[in-house]
């Protein structure tokens, strides 16, 4: 995997890892954008990781982009020879699938959809070859996702699932983006899952909502207290079923700051998930779960 | 004692000069679309360069002034109205309690500054007051001035200020033509060889979608893409890419029908190809185009782009120079 660099105007270097989408160009990213975020470079200002790329603002009044694109490439060579080894956390998010509000939004841009007919996890299930909708909650719901990238508006995750390319979903966008998606929308477009945190436009698979707010300006929610963004690339997310009744209780749990996220530290290794993915994730299961 | 508004115009916003550092969680820099008129309008009423003004859009608000101040307005040629009485723009002018400001017609440009000394001191949030409508965050309550909002004012020992006004040639606005220079990048291959000339040939029009996020245009010629198998995890559009970061300026084709250039409120990344980028340079003056308005996109490289920089910080230095 070689690296191919370019400029966004005079004050971005956008990097770009591989064409396609994986977890080992996930991984070099994020290895090489921790290692220049620790380095704190003079004249670089922000360092922003993506799914297979990365992107690196910086001050040319302070640093020559010719200058900072050598260092970057440097690094890039440090980056082949570090470890697989990541520490990060692992959550647990509740979902609440073929949820009502999500549901009322679909009807409403239905003419935008590529399968007016059906919903859209009816749609998604059916071109991925699921028997049913439980079929493919329960493989959207199975195995382990990644945080492969926050951004898009304030705080949204891309997730990308942790199993091997045969077992990826892949659906397509909207065929025109709606004006409106309700704020928490599990969605999916491409081979991206991700949550909507805040309400407004989008193009992605609706497939349900989640009680749990991942952005909160105000800071008022318990667990953003001390940062209103949630999310941070490297998370690893599984996302838990749930019903209306469940909903309603974990909201209102919320809302009297009684609700804490399942989360827990753990370490992945890239080579030992290569090696057996079934059994990584069966491990990453049981530290979510040992208590 | 604070302004009180009594109507917002049409879009109305509370901006600095943006709160960086947070772009990698899909939280944008925002601030005033045109940094050289925020900064030349704070350095009219004695401020910080970064002080919180307004940022009107078309149409200015209606204020009422309930202590005595020093006001500028800069940018877009919106003239103010004190008490029903045209005040010149670019220059500072003085304030009593009671006062009224209003606006007369835009006669040119998109987006107005107005500085009040002291600066609108509304609470911080990460670090700036720049309002981000999009995620609720900073401003006046995370969102654009509605009838009835009342703004803080901060102290300052500034005045003697009125009459001070901005030398013409540091006027920068965009000119006739409306020319953007583009340095070319991203995934600029991705189109033919005659769609990267018919970019820079073709005259493009501002589109009615231009906001803090994005300007659109249209008018230009679709872009023909050349072929490939299109990568796992991109999509199946050709203008589809695996969902990667946006630089601010970046100029994304969906479909390589429409130019977009993401601006101050820009989203930090998403699934469409880009074919290069708005010079830092050639920022401000995107805030001023109007819809409808005939743009040219022209092909600079990168030492041109450090050139047209050196040239907007000699251009920030005379400010300096001049005003204070």
């Amino acid at each position: 995997m070689t690296c191919r660099y370019t400029f966004g105007g005079d004050e971005h270097l956008f990097v770009e890892v591989d064409e396609a989408m994986s977890l080992e160009a996930f991984f070099v990213s994020l290895a090489i954008t921790n290692i220049l975020r620790d380095a704190k470079v003079e004249g670089v200002t922000e360092v922003c990781p993506a799914n297979a790329s990365f992107q690196i603002k910086f001050d040319p009044d302070r640093i020559h982009p010719t200058r900072l694109l050598g260092m970057v490439k440097e690094i890039e060579a440090d980056a082949s020879r570090t470890d697989s080894r990541l520490d990060t956390r692992i959550i647990e998010i509740p979902v609440y699938y073929q949820d009502p509000w999500t549901h009322g939004t679909l009807m409403r841009f239905r003419e935008r959809h590529q399968d007016p007919g059906s919903t859209d996890i009816e749609f998604a299930s059916r071109i991925n070859g699921f028997e049913g909708v439980d079929d493919f909650v329960a493989a959207h719901s199975g195995a382990p996702w990644f945080v492969s990238m926050v951004g898009f508006v304030s705080g949204l995750p891309f997730l990308y699932q942790m199993v091997d390319r045969a077992r990826q979903i892949e659906v397509p966008k909207y065929l025109r983006p709606r004006t409106d998606t309700p704020k928490l929308t599990v969605g999916y477009g491409g081979c991206f899952s991700c949550i909507y945190s805040v309400r407004g436009a989008g193009g992605y698979q609706m497939f349900g909502i989640t009680p749990m707010p991942i952005y909160d300006p105000e800071q008022q929610v318990s667990y953003l207290k001390d940062f209103m963004v949630f999310f941070r690339p490297g998370d690893i997310v599984k996302w838990s079923p749930m019903d209306r009744e469940a909903y309603d209780q974990t909201l209102e749990a919320v809302t009297n700051g009684q609700f804490e996220p399942r989360v827990r530290r753990v370490t992945f290794d890239l080579d030992e998930f290569n090696a057996d993915i079934d059994r990584t994730n069966a491990r990453l299961m049981e530290v979510l779960y040992a208590d | 004692m604070p302004i009180n508004v009594t109507s917002p115009g049409i879009l109305t916003t509370i901006q600095d000069l943006g709160r960086p550092g947070y772009y990698h969680l899909g939280i944008p820099m925002g601030g005033a679309m045109d940094r050289l008129a925020l900064i030349a309008a704070n350095l009219l009423v004695g401020n910080p360069e970064g002080a919180a003004g307004l940022e009107a859009v078309f149409m200015g608000p209606d204020l009422e002034f309930t202590e005595d101040a020093t006001v500028a307005v800069t940018g877009a040629h919106l003239p103010p109205l004190l008490n029903g009485v045209e005040q010149p723009c670019w220059t500072a002018f003085d304030v009593r309690s009671g006062d009224r400001l209003g606006f007369d017609f835009l006669k040119s440009g998109a987006r107005a500054y107005i500085a009040v000394s002291g600066g609108i001191v509304t609470p911080l949030a990460l670090g700036s007051r720049s309002t981000y409508a999009i995620g609720a965050l900073g401003g006046y309550e995370g969102r654009a001035l509605a009838p009835g909002d009342t703004l803080p004012i901060g102290k300052t020992k500034a005045s003697g200020r009125a009459g001070l006004s901005v030398p013409r040639a540091l006027r920068r606005a965009p000119g006739p033509a409306g020319e953007l220079r583009v340095l070319p990048g991203l995934y600029w291959n991705r189109i033919t060889e005659t769609s990267q000339r018919a970019f820079f040939e073709d005259t493009w029009k501002v589109a009615n979608e231009a906001d803090r996020m994005g300007y659109r245009f249209q008018g230009g010629r679709t872009m023909e893409f050349v072929e490939r198998q299109q990568p796992f995890g991109a999509g199946s559009d050709p203008s589809n890419i695996t969902d990667a970061c946006y630089p601010y300026g970046s100029v994304q084709v969906p479909s390589g029908t429409e130019p977009i250039i993401l601006h101050r409120d820009a989203v930090s990344g998403g699934g469409y190809f880009m074919i290069g980028t708005v010079i830092s340079a050639d920022m401000d003056l995107i805030g001023q185009l109007q819809p409808n308005m005939e743009t040219r996109f022209v092909e600079v490289d990168m030492e041109a782009a450090l050139g047209a920089r050196a040239d907007r910080h000699a251009i920030l230095g005379s400010l300096r120079e001049a005003l204070t």
